[in-house]
């Protein structure tokens, strides 16, 4: 049971003092959670911390490899609207 | 607190001036209380006159941030860009300092730190103050700034008046929930990501309590709001209205800036920003309230040099590992640098002074106001080319005087190097965006300029001029308004303008 960060992470340190396992470390490129330490804060908060405050869609995956926070959900961007405007970027 | 507006009084006595940039009292700022306008007399952000010889410069020590804005993208880092919350190179507080202190010591004009982000400063407390209180061991002469959302404000106000903070930004941009929601997604508060008008609520009670804190120490506080159309426009005169009544001493209201590359919410819906017009219109309303501020240039959070200007190539780690500095000799440099720059604002206020008993109006009563965009370096005066300038400033003239209107950025100067001018298409580009961000202006003065742009300015009913060269800001738009009357220019409709 742990949470993963990915390589979209931007490196804001955001997540890394609110963790309540000092799991989350920055290394290499990217900040990254140590899977032994995550309790993805059962008994600490209701909801994993790291996941709440960080502001990148995709960047946080549950034990099950899945986005916590999927596109969209934190920008209020649709995803079509989003794609739409970098084909139109891509395009000119 | 009765408060003057500034270069708004358009019933000013004859032969007397109106403008926010002159007069007998210090940078029209004479309706502020003498120890405000001590504390503010050499801040280039705060006094539209100091902006002119004193640098400032900004730490990126403040990554995290604890609230989304649907102007701002996380994401971004690039060095080629130009907005607030973009950097290049994160620092530690350790790196800032030595920064801080390379940079007083290269630019002795430097009277400014502020920590600006690219987050929140006070979502990385320990980072921003760790960096304040190095600056306040080594070089206690240079000023601390910090701009904040406000949401953790009231838990580091004490902090903030230990360490000699005494200027607070706080990013207003609405006081109705239902308002926030458009602008702020979600809020972190108390562990929780809260979202819409909830979050929204929590954030604007927040900014509001800080505000009043911060107020109640004896600090000094500026309102930043970003003016989005359709969304906040008419409620920022609420938002004016109500941080003035607190005693917030400075408004400074700010375009929205949105572009779909940037890969912003509003940038990627389509949500425009204002107008030229629109936001001096709006800059005026709330002016009716409190002094406005017209000279921001919405710095990135690493922004180093002059506001107009940004030196920060010039500072990067590996050099200033390579720098080694005496900070005694170097405070000692500043303090002599200061006092020249205050004999030289001594000695233009005193002849202005002198001036203003005489003057006379600049045009017959009637006469309608032209914009006339300058181009300077620094010092207040025109001493830059048109064809290296990448900002022009705007100022209104009417025969009873002359106000600030704003700066104008534009991304690329006409000339490439210094003896190189751009051809083909290129230079079509680049003009082409000059001309449309001086579409206002009847007049542009800079030290010189050059035959093609010449012929291109005057196609596009902008006048240039290169006659006054070396001349105050100040007396160059009075002159040039001048010329403009005695030439009988066709006035521009500045109210036309919003439509384009």
């Amino acid at each position: 049971m742990a949470l993963s960060i990915i390589e979209s992470c931007v490196n804001c340190y955001a997540c890394e003092p609110l963790c309540p396992s000092q799991a989350i470390s920055l290394s290499g490129q990217h900040f990254l959670i140590d899977g032994t330490k995550c309790t993805e804060c059962d008994g600490d908060y209701a909801d994993p911390q790291c996941a709440e405050i960080c502001p990148i869609e995709g960047a946080i995956l549950n034990a099950a490899g899945e986005a916590i926070n999927p596109l969209g959900s934190l920008t209020g961007i649709p995803p079509f609207k989003m794609a739409q405007a970098m084909a139109e970027i891509q395009a000119r | 607190m009765e408060l003057k507006v500034l270069g708004q009084d358009n019933a000013a006595p004859q032969g007397g001036c109106s403008s926010g940039t002159c007069g007998s009292s210090e940078d029209g700022m004479g309706h502020l209380p003498d120890a405000v306008r001590e504390k503010v007399h050499n801040h280039p952000c705060y006094s539209e006159e100091a902006h002119h010889f004193y640098a400032r410069m900004h730490v990126a020590v403040a990554p995290a941030c604890n609230i989304q804005c649907h102007y701002c993208n996380r994401k971004y880092d690039c060095a080629n860009e130009s907005r607030p919350g973009v950097v290049s190179e994160l620092l530690s507080p350790d790196q800032a300092a030595k920064k801080v202190l390379a940079v007083a010591s290269e630019i002795p004009q430097m009277t400014v730190l502020g920590v600006a982000g690219p987050g929140d400063p006070l979502a990385n407390p320990e980072r921003t103050f760790a960096t304040f209180r190095e600056i306040y061991a080594k070089a206690p002469d240079i000023k601390l700034c910090l701009s904040t959302n406000g949401l953790a404000l009231p838990d580091h106000v004490d902090e903030i008046e230990a360490l000699k903070v005494d200027h607070v930004t706080i990013t207003i941009n609405c006081v109705d929930p239902e308002v926030g929601a458009k602008i702020y997604p979600w809020v972190f508060w108390n562990n929780r990501r809260i979202k819409g008008a909830k979050g929204a609520k929590i954030l604007i009670e927040r900014q509001q309590k800080g505000l009043e804190m911060l107020l109640e120490r004896g600090i000094l506080v500026k309102v930043n709001s970003v003016l989005i159309p359709g969304v906040n426009d008419e409620h920022l005169k609420e938002v004016s209205r109500i941080v003035k009544a607190k005693g917030a001493f400075l408004h400074n209201v700010m375009p929205l800036i949105a572009e779909a590359e940037h890969g912003t919410f509003y940038g990627v819906m389509g949500q425009r920003g204002p107008s030229k017009q629109e936001l001096s219109d709006l800059q005026d309303a709330c002016a009716g309230d409190m002094n406005m501020m017209r000279h921001c240039r919405q710095c990135r959070a690493d922004a180093v040099g002059l506001l107009g200007e940004d030196r920060g190539q010039e500072f990067t780690l590996d050099k200033i590992e390579a720098m080694d500095i005496d900070y005694e000799a170097a405070m000692n440099k500043r303090a002599n640098v200061h006092a020249g720059i205050e004999a030289h604002r001594d000695a233009l206020r005193a002849e202005k002074e002198l001036a203003d008993g005489h003057e006379t109006l600049l045009a017959p009563l009637g006469t309608p106001p032209a914009r006339i965009a300058v181009t300077t370096k620094g010092g207040g005066v025109i001493n830059e080319h048109f064809g290296h300038a990448k900002e022009f400033l705007v100022y209104e003239a009417s025969p009873e005087g002359i106000r600030f209107i704003g700066p104008r950025k534009v991304e690329n100067a006409y000339c490439v190097g210094p003896d190189v001018c751009p051809d083909g298409a290129e230079k079509g580009t680049v003009l082409d965006a000059i001309l449309d961000s001086l579409s206002d202006c009847s007049a542009v003065v800079s030290a010189k300029v050059g035959i093609e742009p010449w012929s291109q300015l005057e196609a596009a009913g902008i006048t240039p001029n290169g006659a006054y060269a070396m001349d105050l800001i100040e007396d160059a738009v009075k002159g040039m308004y001048g010329d403009l009357v005695d030439q009988g220019w066709s006035a521009k409709d500045l109210h036309v303008q919003a439509a384009s």
